[in-house]
């Protein structure tokens, strides 16, 4: 499998970037909410690099940051992201995670994992009696996997070519 | 390599000290938090400026159609306004009257600052948002925030130009709240989905959906009578089997914020803005109430000499028509009280009534002058009776 190599400013704008849109974004439009695009930041620099200590830092280091903006303890985000970070380097490493079809289906999975890791740190970390709601949670990974899909073809054109 | 563990070693450092916050209260930041706001709002307000920018210049020089008649309608409904205002200002000025004798201490709001929300924490679980203001704008941790339609929630962290702001709809929140018909109390808590509601309630009949919710003013942080919501409705209480819990409707949409106020003073004395308002709108409702109503008498042009009034002459004193039938409690009946002596008897008078336009009299009634103490002159008729003279 090719490992892909990005410009240093690259790996720092993009997620700030997009933690920026988070951020911003739902002021305007409350529905982009509904996405999480840090968390697929995270899932591609991870499979793109390919490497798992870089995947679970980098997860980490974006996921303490979304906590940083919120009042809620420091490291819900990080545990999640840098759990996704290294899930999303070691299958990267074994599949060729190029195909949009993949990228849909990974998406779709690792979005959903991040909703089930999310709601079990709530509740067993935090005590907070977190709803849960199957059905919203599947249309949502859905929606970020499909955007995920146009987002990952844009930053595709961010690579160091070799 | 050796970058990555300086990096993560760093961030070690920041997530656990601890930074007093600009305004020096109990509450501290963590490094971390402040490095990343620090970071990220002056996006978040370079983006509000050139939105602003835009919408501005549209909104003032380009689309200015509607314009005339959108300036009518406001002032239309502010004259309304000012009507309603000087209707309720005496039943306010009352209600202060009957605090002070009870030694109440209401809260008034003094001073504001005004803010735009920048950016949210990108979460739901979080329901905080950012604003454009902070210590250096006298903004300080605990100040209640507001729009003109309700409560928004209060200041959490205050950066030197950005303060969080904690919404009533997010879990950790609470607020005193009373409800306006029945005057029941209760704290209004945010739940995990972004409603909010209120628990521990006792289950009466009196309460409706659609009645009104305000600030009680109990908690020491919001000042009473700001609006809430209303109660949208009533659920049983999942924690406590005999209470209730209401489902509140936010007056303001919170999920769609733009400008708020932060109340950074409060008085316990009715501000001279106020009073000022209260005048104003009592002399602007006098205006508008005297061209509204219809057949008011125009003052007359001659006084009762017949001679013309001018300007500077007062108005001449209305006097009510002369009755049908006088009698002794008709003005101008009650004899002088210089003829009239203690203890002497008070003698019935008869009068004439007034007569019409053919001059005749009616039968039974004579006319009487009215003194005391001479003997009365009465046309005799059947029915006349004289009471002895003293």
């Amino acid at each position: 499998m090719e490992e892909h190599r990005f410009h240093p400013l690259v790996l720092i704008l993009v997620p700030l970037l997009a933690i920026f849109f988070q951020a911003y974004l739902p002021l305007r439009f409350p529905s982009v909410g509904f996405l999480n695009v840090p968390v697929l930041v995270v899932i591609y620099f991870a499979v793109s690099r390919r490497s798992p200590i870089g995947g679970t830092l980098l997860g980490m280091i974006i996921g303490i940051i979304q906590d940083a903006l919120t009042h809620l303890p420091l490291g819900v985000n990080g545990i999640i992201d840098c759990i996704l970070g290294y899930l999303a380097a070691s299958i990267g490493l074994r599949i060729d995670v190029d195909n949009p079809g993949t990228r849909l289906i990974m998406n779709f999975t690792f979005i959903l994992l991040a909703s089930i890791l999310h709601v079990l740190i709530l509740r067993r970390l935090l005590g907070i009696h977190e709803q849960w709601y199957g059905l919203h949670e599947v249309v949502r990974a859905v929606v970020n996997g499909l955007i995920g899909v146009v987002l990952f073809a844009l930053l595709d054109r961010l690579r160091q070519r070799q | 390599m050796l970058l990555a563990v300086v990096l993560a070693q760093l961030l070690g450092l920041a997530v656990q000290v601890r930074r007093p916050t600009a305004d020096n209260s109990s509450h501290q930041t963590r490094l971390i938090r402040y490095w990343v706001v620090s970071l990220i709002s002056p996006f978040e307000r370079a983006f509000l400026f050139v939105g602003h920018g835009v919408s501005h210049t549209w909104d003032d020089y380009v689309d200015l159609r509607h314009v005339r008649v959108q300036n009518q309608q406001l002032q239309a409904e502010l004259n309304r306004m000012r009507l309603e205002q000087s209707a309720l200002a005496e039943d306010a000025r009352q209600d202060i009257r009957l605090q002070k004798l009870l030694g109440f201490q209401q809260n008034y709001i003094s001073k504001t600052v005004a803010g735009h929300v920048i950016g949210t924490s990108g979460t739901d679980l979080s329901r905080v948002v950012y604003i454009d203001k902070g210590f250096d704008n006298g903004i300080r941790t605990d100040m209640p925030v507001i729009t003109p339609d309700g409560v928004v929630g209060k200041i959490r962290a205050v950066f030197p130009h950005t303060a969080q702001v904690l919404e009533i709809n997010d879990q950790t929140s609470g607020l005193g709240v009373i409800l306006t018909r029945t005057r029941l109390r209760g704290i209004l808590r945010g739940t995990t989905d972004g409603r909010t509601e209120i628990t521990d309630i006792l289950p009466d009949e009196r309460i409706q959906p659609g009645e009104q919710v305000i600030t009680s003013g109990g908690d020491q942080v919001y000042p009473s009578g700001l609006p809430v919501g209303v109660v949208e409705r009533i659920v049983p209480d999942p924690e406590q089997n005999s209470d209730v819990a209401l489902l509140i409707k936010p007056a303001v949409n919170l999920s769609r914020l733009d400008e708020v106020l932060v109340i950074t003073q409060t008085q316990d004395t009715v501000p001279s803005t106020m009073q000022q308002d209260v005048s104003t709108s009592e002399q602007r409702a006098a205006d508008v109430l005297a061209q509204r109503l219809p057949g008011a008498l125009p003052p007359p042009d001659v006084g009762p000499d017949g001679k013309p009034l001018n300007a500077n002459s007062p108005p001449p004193p209305v006097r009510p028509p002369a009755p049908l039938h006088p009698d002794r409690f008709t003005p101008g009946a009650t004899p002088p009280a210089d003829d009239l002596k203690p203890g002497a008897a008070y003698q019935k008078q008869m009068f004439a009534p007034q007569s019409p336009a053919n001059g005749t009299t009616q039968p039974g009634r004579a006319a009487q002058p009215s003194t005391a103490g001479s003997k009365p002159t009465a046309t005799p008729t059947s029915k006349t009776q004289q009471e002895p003279q003293n």
